[in-house]
């Protein structure tokens, strides 16, 4: 029943789109009200069904309705209910339904984002949407069809994949990262739009800009929860390991920050304007071929699903979308009109945001090079490499740095050529701070170049956005007699994209002194200990007190339990576990993390013999860890800060079609 | 970008500097491409393929893929250090870890070690995973009962 209700709703949504796609763009072309009318019905009728039949699936996975395809692929009756809701997205016909239905909600709010404004850009924008729609429409109603009908009808199915049952992480990340990753289409489309139609003004960037900002954030979010599954779960003791899949990921991030970044020199000089919708394009292309890495198993990774005829389909698909970025690159950029000022060169910000996307493009082709190069060698001499991480690490370590130096300049220097002595006058405290910040690191031992490099420059970033920061407000404060409070909140609920964007460079600093520091000074020791030894490892006293099992109705654990004290002062009993799933012979390990702000112990268990009564593991330091997920959390809310609607800003954006640049104080 | 401006020294001066900043990038990219990739590729080679290299496998990062071979394995617990041969059935190649062998760690199973090769002979590691079948693998669409079955049995001989 609910194979025919859910293949049902994909076929509605499917034919929606179609419609939706062409009248979307005759509306542009005739500019017809009544066609733009219904582009608008056929964009809600789109998500409205392809919600319906995410529920319905969910509805499926719940009742254990086996005679859907997708349910006797990864259902199972002793799994638990958060697991089996997760399920949703842990085999990929699944996740390409997932797909679709953040497609949807993102087609709705660009529906309901645009009404009664841009008469010429939104049916455009729509239309081409709803184009990505019926790609992904079609690939949920054929090749990847979750809905297919089971005959006969299993009486159980073997469960997800258990390194996806193994965290309660896994139902955050992947959701966040496809939010990402989808997102990107709507920038895309409105992108296009502005190409089609010919106009790009202030309020459209803005908008575009604002569109960008989410799927940013949430790419943002979603790597870092990666990051944070794959060092809890997967107990190999990091959190990123430039796996091609992780890099899938980054690689969109690389370029959508580059276009935040350069959004504001085009929204503020109108300039720039070809560069920052090619790195519109090149997100969104980077999305897709993101996803085919992912979902085509061209690659061994954790993240891989099976081999699967969905790669070709994909391939296909970004030939197509990239062909189109190109002839209308080519051929519709001249319509823009570029600003008649030619950059601004000297010490400028302008200069110094285009430094920085000099430096966020190199790292993308860096990576994307790093990434691909196994293939292309794969498919020309036919021997198996890949590129180890020592490459990444090497190329991204210059490039990370020189991106927290521009942090540190980029704010302090003025818009166009002008005042460079006040500029100079206002780093001269950051400078101070870096100084110092390499002297405090030195006199705590640290050595390694690099991470010294990045402690200064990091200072040095710090309190340049500091000043960016609280400056304004100590101002306005001084001006006006306002208590520092209020003046603060009155500067930050005015220029919320420009205080959101600061709060976001420190949960980079602390991110970037959190992955130097670990990078630099982790250690990890092998031991093996017999019941009742005891070892002291880097500080930490261990004593092994024996193992025992522990039976859930999903998986079955062994774990090995430790008495841990540092100084002479308990951390309690650690038990690191292996867990066995039913139906899966690998044992899969969840390491123990003890974090504090300096240093984490990280015990992975390794294997235990009950009846030799020893168990080995390897004891990790990892410093300051915890400053990448406090990092995590400063990106997340500074990216709301900036994204959080303002209403004197949507009002004003309201009142005039053609609107006229604001006055509001982005920066 | 189109600039027109009217004095034509500052368009000299700024054509020198889109010059200057291309080749900047331009290089940047030429050694981000030749710089060091070639120095840091890993190579997944099988015992045979790995006696064929001969003395380039020295000092290269390799994933040697094998079958642990029956009677030899040395693991010495208070060290934590690991020995055992490594064969493909006809060659064999002596293997040293650091560290403990994973839980599903046996005579006669798949493996994956990588590392480098030394010029006294041992390949030596320190990093030793024991081999899935492929990788985890849902069952497809019209999959017969049987061909389930025969798929858990794989995964679960491992």
């Amino acid at each position: 029943m609910i194979s025919i209700l859910g293949r049902g709703a994909v076929l509605l949504a499917l034919a929606a789109c179609s419609v939706g796609t062409i009248t979307g763009a005759v509306a542009a072309i005739r500019g017809s009200a009544s066609a733009l009318r219904t582009t608008r019905v056929a964009a809600y009728v789109f998500g409205c069904s392809l919600v319906l039949a995410t529920l319905l699936m969910e509805v499926a996975l719940l009742t254990h309705d086996f005679s859907v395809s997708y349910v006797a692929e990864v259902g199972s009756l002793n799994t638990p209910t958060w697991v089996t809701i997760v399920s949703l997205w842990s085999s990929l016909n699944g996740s390409i339904l997932l797909w679709g239905f953040v497609l949807a909600l993102c087609v709705m709010g660009l529906a309901y984002n645009t009404r009664g404004k841009y008469p010429d850009l939104t049916p455009w924008a729509l239309s081409v949407a709803m184009g990505v729609g019926v790609f992904f429409t079609f690939l949920i109603a054929g090749v990847a069809n979750p809905f297919s009908p089971m005959s006969p009808v299993p009486t159980d199915g073997p469960g997800p994949n258990p390194l996806l049952q193994n965290h309660i992480l896994m139902v955050v990340h992947p959701p966040m990262l496809y939010l990402g990753y989808v997102g990107m289409t709507i920038p895309f489309a409105m992108g296009a739009a502005a190409l089609l139609a010919g106009r790009l003004d202030a309020a459209w960037t803005r908008l575009l800009r604002r569109w960008m900002l989410i799927p940013w954030g949430f790419l943002s979010v979603g790597i870092i929860l990666g990051g944070w599954w794959s060092y809890e779960v997967l107990g190999w003791g990091g959190w990123w390991a430039w796996d091609p899949v992780e890099n899938a990921s980054f690689l969109p991030w690389l370029t959508a920050t580059a276009f935040v970044h350069s959004a504001m020199v085009m929204e503020r000089k109108s300039q720039l304007k070809g560069w920052t919708l090619a790195l519109v394009f090149a997100s969104f292309l980077l999305t897709l071929l993101g996803t085919f890495m992912t979902r085509s198993g061209v690659f061994n990774s954790v993240h891989s699903f099976t081999q699967s005829p969905i790669g070709p389909v994909f391939l296909g698909f970004l030939a197509i979308a990239t062909i189109f970025c190109v002839l209308l690159m080519a051929f519709r950029l001249d319509a823009l009109g570029e600003g008649e000022r030619p950059l601004a060169m000297g010490a400028s910000r302008d200069l110094a945001f285009l430094a920085n996307n000099l430096l966020f493009t190199a790292f993308t082709f860096m990576v994307l090079l790093g990434t691909v190069y196994p293939l292309l060698n794969e498919a020309v001499t036919e021997t198996q490499i890949s590129v180890g991480q020592p490459y990444f690490d090497r190329m991204g370590a210059p490039l990370g740095v020189a991106i927290l130096f521009l942090m540190g300049v980029g704010p302090a220097l003025p818009w166009g050529s002008g005042a460079t002595g006040s500029a100079v006058k206002r780093l001269i405290i950051p400078l101070g701070t870096g100084v110092l910040a390499v002297v405090l690191s030195v006199a705590l031992g640290i050595t390694q170049f690099w991470p010294l490099l990045t402690f200064g420059l990091a200072g040095f970033a710090f309190a340049t956005t500091m000043r960016e920061i609280f400056a304004p407000a100590m101002a306005r404060s001084k001006a006006r007699g306002e208590g520092l409070g209020i003046a603060t909140w009155a500067v930050v609920t005015r220029a919320r994209r420009r205080f959101g964007g600061y709060v976001v460079h420190v949960g980079v600093i602390s991110i970037a002194v959190a992955h130097a520091a670990s990078m630099a000074y982790q250690t990890k020791t092998p031991i093996t200990l017999v019941e009742g030894q005891s070892a002291e490892v880097s500080g930490y006293e261990l004593a092994y007190l024996g193992s025992a099992w522990e039976e859930q109705p999903h998986r079955t654990s062994l774990k090995a339990r430790f008495e841990v004290s540092r100084d002479g002062a308990s951390l309690g009993v650690l038990e690191p576990r292996l867990n066995h799933y039913k139906k899966m012979g690998t044992p899969i390990g969840t390491p123990v993390v003890k974090s504090r702000l300096t240093e984490d112990l990280y015990l992975s268990l390794i294997n235990v013999d009950p009846t030799a009564k020893t168990a080995s593991l390897d004891v990790m330091i990892h410093p300051m860890v915890m400053w990448l997920w406090v990092g995590g959390a400063f990106m997340l809310i500074g990216t709301v800060v900036a994204v959080w609607p303002s209403r004197s800003r949507a009002r004003a954006a309201a009142k005039s079609v053609p609107a006229p640049v604001s006055a509001a104080p982005g920066k | 970008m189109s600039a027109t401006t009217a004095n034509p020294s500052a368009q000299g001066t700024r054509r020198v500097f889109l010059v200057v900043t291309l080749l900047v990038a331009a290089s940047a990219l030429g050694f981000i491409a030749f710089g060091n990739m070639g120095e840091n590729l890993v190579y997944y080679w099988d015992v045979g393929q790995l006696r064929e290299a001969g003395d380039k496998a020295i000092g290269s990062t390799i994933r040697l893929g094998g079958v642990v071979k029956e009677g030899t394995v040395d693991w010495r617990p208070d060290e934590s250090h690991l020995e055992f041969i490594i064969t493909d059935g006809s060659q064999e190649v002596p293997v040293e870890c650091s560290g403990a062998p994973p839980q599903m760690f046996r005579e006669g199973i798949g493996v994956v070690v990588e590392g480098t090769m030394t010029p006294s002979g041992t390949f030596t590691s320190e990093r030793l995973m024991v081999k899935h079948s492929n990788e985890y693998k849902a069952p497809e669409d019209g999959m017969s009962a049987d061909e389930r079955k025969q798929l858990y049995r794989t995964v679960e001989d491992l």
